[in-house]
């Protein structure tokens, strides 16, 4: 057992945290976000899509004889994770998912979205392909400014893989988020004085802010997990995890940034909201607690 | 990222496995709770049949992940538990050996490892519980003895241990971390009491020792005069990593058990109780995998951070596994009735939030040192 990343999966982390951070950074997040402030939907960045695409993004797990990276999914999960750091918005897994099956997909020259199962679609508009049955679809208006959303109400039976790695790879975006929005956390209470001294020196905000960590490393070991063993309970149990360490931590960092938090400046609010977005998608909570729970009969007989 | 044994590992675990079926049917039956000397027999007894078998040290091998397989392997086949010989083997046997000069460890260490001798721990004071550099039991230097003074409580088996790690204040002008030292004091030393302490619980648990002007050796005194605080924090970091291996497999079969009694019993029809277990369960996966982590880590040799988020996590975890058993256990009384399986547990499990570190001071610890948070107060 050596369950810790290994030198090529550090460098695969560190490559793909410096290319978001190259052509995802900050600036690009808020110009993203001007959309919405112009009562506008989002127009995905189609350049930074094929950018995504040579990079190896979408046909990471590819076989390399079928022009892939050859990867496998403890390397994806690394790679969402990072993806959910960013805050990179669009379709990213189905369009992850269909390389391989939808022409065009691997190489990021093709948008493919999905109608998961959860009730909505996102990035309806501005993807080539949808896997599943979007007729009828009715959009509403996003509560996250980075993601347009249509309600869907046609039965979906997802295939029940894709509906596995679509929770487990959303648990890596959470973690990603989750890890983040907890390094914002502890750098405003280091930084932010109050009462003539950082509020991090106050136990209450430290409690807050190691709340948050404690449920980054919590899931971290469940997401890593549930990428090497591929079995539902781990994925299960990685995406509970996961999805309340991103939207419990946005919360948290929220309330450590106090008033500032609260304003559309911030960037803690694309945060939570995303989280959302993740959250409702298929392996809801109770879906989880319910496969998690037929496994302790299984295996406790 | 490797979640399979080596092979070394796999030849390991299987001979462990095999040997744990032939030795175990024969063990005698386990003493009641509070029959002191009864335990010491059977937990030395214990040992002693590890170490006979050539797995006497392998809490102090090299390698944790063989220590890992050991303390799984072992709680799945329902082996003792390390018990009476917990500080020696895990405490107080790995700092001597960290520190200790070459004849100390050749006095103390195997005794430890044949299961021949008991250690406790005199850390924790009245007045010194998470505050541990607060302690002010008194030691002056007397020719070759340190003339001890004070008094130490929570110190479980003292009424049938040989040694006492013991802390005391050598220095009282000195800055409170400063004027510790690290003592080995034989517990029939003239001037020791013992006096046990009922738990919430309703056993004897743990005790109170009064210390009136007991002779300590200078020799025994491990480290430097007012090191004690630095060697003190190496013990602790022997205390982390691995110690709870066994306990997260236990929770993981009480889990299992509860699943199956609910389902007997009717409660496992309800939505809420059936959820609640499978969000144990999810804990308790992932409480898996962060010691594997964890382990691995240690394992490269790098001082992990793991240490107190899995402490903080896994102590709140293991008192709702608790709670959630008296949702099985279901109306009727059972859940009050001391007779019931896992009542007492939930009792127990309350004292896991405050023991070796409450989670407020690893949430400061967390904050402070993992996040860089300045120091609070």
């Amino acid at each position: 057992m050596r369950f810790q990343l290994t030198e090529d999966q550090r460098a695969l982390r560190t490559g793909v945290r410096e290319l978001l951070a190259a052509r995802f950074g900050r600036e690009r997040l808020r110009a993203a976000v001007g959309a919405d402030e112009a009562g506008e939907v989002p127009e995905l960045d189609r350049r930074l899509w094929r950018e995504l695409g040579s990079a190896g993004f979408f046909s990471l797990r590819l076989p390399e004889t079928a022009g892939g990276v050859g990867l496998g999914l403890p390397e994806a999960v690394l790679v969402f994770e990072e993806a959910g750091r960013a805050l990179l918005p669009g379709p990213l897994i189905a369009t992850h998912l269909a390389a391989g099956e939808v022409p065009g997909a691997a190489e990021g020259g093709t948008v493919v979205t999905a109608v998961d199962g959860g009730g909505v679609v996102e990035w309806l508009e501005a993807a080539d392909a949808v896997r599943g049955d979007a007729a009828g679809a009715v959009p509403i208006r996003s509560a996250d400014p980075l993601t347009p959303l249509h309600r869907v109400t046609a039965p979906v039976s997802g295939d029940r893989t894709d509906v596995l790695l679509t929770s487990l790879l959303t648990a890596a975006e959470q973690l990603g988020t989750a890890a983040r929005v907890c390094e914002l956390a502890a750098q405003h209470a280091r930084t932010r004085e109050q009462f003539g001294r950082p509020i991090g020196a106050f136990q209450a905000v430290q409690h807050l802010c190691a709340g948050i960590l404690v449920r980054v490393e919590v899931a971290r070991a469940a997401v890593y997990a549930a990428a090497v063993t591929v079995d539902p309970a781990d994925i299960a149990a990685a995406r509970l995890l996961a999805d309340e360490a991103a939207v419990r931590g946005a919360r948290d960092c929220l309330q450590v940034h106090g008033g500032m938090g609260f304003t559309w400046e911030s960037d803690v609010h694309l945060y939570l909201k995303r989280a959302w977005v993740r959250a409702r998608r298929p392996g809801s909570v109770t879906e989880c607690e319910e496969v998690l729970a037929a496994a302790l009969l299984a295996e406790a007989r | 990222m490797d979640l399979s044994d080596t092979p070394q590992e796999a030849e390991f675990r299987a001979r462990l496995r095999e040997w744990l079926g032939k030795v175990l049917p024969s063990l005698p039956a386990k003493p009641s709770p509070d029959d002191w000397p009864g335990r010491r027999a059977y937990d030395l007894g214990w040992q002693r049949t590890l170490y006979d078998a050539g797995y006497g040290e392998v809490h102090w091998g090299a390698d944790p992940a063989v220590r890992m397989i050991f303390l799984e392997e072992t709680e799945k086949a329902g082996a003792p538990y390390v018990g009476a010989n917990f500080v020696g083997l895990l405490h107080a046997g790995p700092t001597v050996a960290a520190e200790g000069t070459e004849e100390q460890k050749a006095r103390w260490l195997p005794p430890v490892l044949r299961g021949e001798e008991v250690w406790c721990q005199g850390f924790s004071e009245p007045d010194a519980g998470s505050d541990l550099a607060a302690l002010r039991t008194r030691a002056r230097r007397d020719g070759d003895a340190y003339v001890v003074s004070g008094s130490k409580i929570w110190t479980s088996h003292a009424e049938v241990a040989d040694w006492c790690e013991l802390l005391v204040r050598t220095d009282p002008d000195a800055p409170r971390h400063r004027g510790i030292t690290w003592l080995a004091m034989p517990m029939d030393a003239p001037g020791i009491t013992v006096r046990p302490l009922r738990t919430l619980a309703g056993s004897n648990e743990f005790a109170e020792v009064f210390l009136d002007e007991v002779r300590v050796p200078v020799a025994n005194r491990v480290g430097e005069e007012n090191d004690g605080w630095r060697v003190t924090m190496v013990t602790l970091s022997f205390e982390r990593g691995t110690a709870f291996v066994g306990e997260v497999v236990a929770c993981r079969r009480v889990l299992g058990e509860l699943a199956l009694a609910a389902r007997e019993n009717g409660r496992w029809d309800d939505p809420v109780l059936r959820r609640r277990l499978g969000r144990l369960n999810a804990e308790f996966r992932a409480l898996w995998r962060l010691t594997q982590w964890n382990v691995s880590e240690a394992s490269e040799g790098v001082p992990g951070v793991g240490g107190s988020v899995f402490k903080l996590r896994y102590s709140h975890a293991r008192q709702e596994l608790y709670e959630a058993a008296a949702e099985v256990l279901g109306d009727g009384g059972a859940a009050l009735d001391l007779e019931q399986p896992w009542v007492l547990d939930r009792l127990s499990s309350l004292s896991y939030t405050i023991a070796a570190g409450t989670s407020q001071i690893q949430h400061s610890i967390v904050a402070e040192r993992v996040l860089g948070l300045p120091k609070g107060r």
